[in-house]
């Protein structure tokens, strides 16, 4: 089994990187871009042994606990099989 | 009374705090290699900066994680002093010690230079010998120093009195054009709630002594000793 771990900038939380990406868009000349933010993506391999509860309940404390900062930052958890 | 210098995997600037602590504050000092567990003996442990784990995932992230860190909170619960100073303030404020996180400068480039600051309050440990409104010359380097926290939080730490440091102009004014790195409200440095635990990314270890262009950083520290001195006594 396999998690997929998405972390996100929290939306009220301004970020100049993917201000920077969105500009060289437009230097591209690709129009229609509302506005582009930067994550992290996360690919966790995963003990078969392990029920999909607790699979997810692993992954949820690792984001939690590390992959994500909770003042600036969201996290979402997908399992995969 | 005895100073500790924290060295994670990746710290560079342990040996200028060290340096500055021994030669220039006159103290004995000690590196406490990160898997340290016990902090017992000394009276304040400096978190310097440099990049902790090559800054991998975040700054600070990892480090956080470091066995040493368990005896930092310990040591910050019992009331004794712990500063950081850049890395050292982005992993005191992943480890929970200070509220709030560091994003990456508004303008994304990594940037060392010297900037001004001045004392938002002088009554906390570490700014007991300069006034409110003084303005210091101490050299920033960091590129994830934008400091962000919730309005909640915000206010709060208006209310106590926890912003310490300002960036500011040569006069002491906190504008815009003298935020080098979009920081809320010009923001260089904090304390907890307890004022015994400080964080800045400024380094004031880089500015005692005349040839490196500024030695107020020794105020910093001279307020420190003075302090755990007047404790002893």
């Amino acid at each position: 089994m396999k998690a997929k771990v998405y972390v996100t900038l929290k939306p009220s939380v301004l970020d100049p990187q993917g201000k920077a990406i969105h500009h060289t868009t437009e230097l591209l000349g690709i129009e229609n871009i509302g506005d582009i933010r930067q994550g992290k993506f996360f690919e966790i391999a995963l003990d078969s042994s392990l029920s999909e509860t607790e699979a997810q309940q692993t992954v949820e404390k690792i984001a939690k606990d590390i992959l994500a900062n909770p003042v600036i930052e969201d996290y979402e958890v997908k399992l995969v099989h | 009374m005895r100073f500790g210098v924290i060295v994670f995997p990746g710290s560079n600037c342990d040996h200028d705090a060290y340096h500055v602590i021994s030669k220039h504050v006159g103290q004995p000092v000690d590196f406490i290699w990160h898997k340290e567990t016990d902090l017992s003996g000394f009276d304040a442990v400096i978190v310097p900066g440099g990049f902790s784990y090559g800054d991998y995932l975040r700054a600070g992230a990892l480090a956080r994680f470091s066995p040493v860190m368990k005896a930092v909170k310990k040591f910050a619960e019992e009331g004794k002093f712990v500063l950081g100073i850049c890395n050292g303030f982005q992993i005191l404020c992943e480890s929970g010690l200070l509220p709030g996180a560091l994003m990456r400068n508004s303008g994304l480039h990594f940037i060392c230079k010297h900037i001004n600051i001045k004392i938002e309050n002088k009554n906390t440990p570490f700014t007991n010998e300069l006034e409110n409104g003084k303005v210091l010359s101490i050299p920033i380097a960091h590129a994830e120093g934008n400091y962000v926290c919730d309005d909640s939080t915000f206010y709060e730490l208006e209310e106590n009195g926890q912003i310490v440091f300002r960036y500011c102009d040569k006069n002491g004014d906190a504008i815009e054009t003298s935020n080098p790195n979009g920081s809320r409200s010009n923001i260089a440095g904090i304390c907890n709630r307890n004022r015994n635990v400080l964080g800045m990314m400024p380094h004031p270890e880089r500015a005692c002594e005349e040839l490196l262009g500024s030695n107020d950083g020794r105020d910093i520290f001279r307020s420190l000793t003075n302090r755990i001195a007047e404790l002893a006594n």
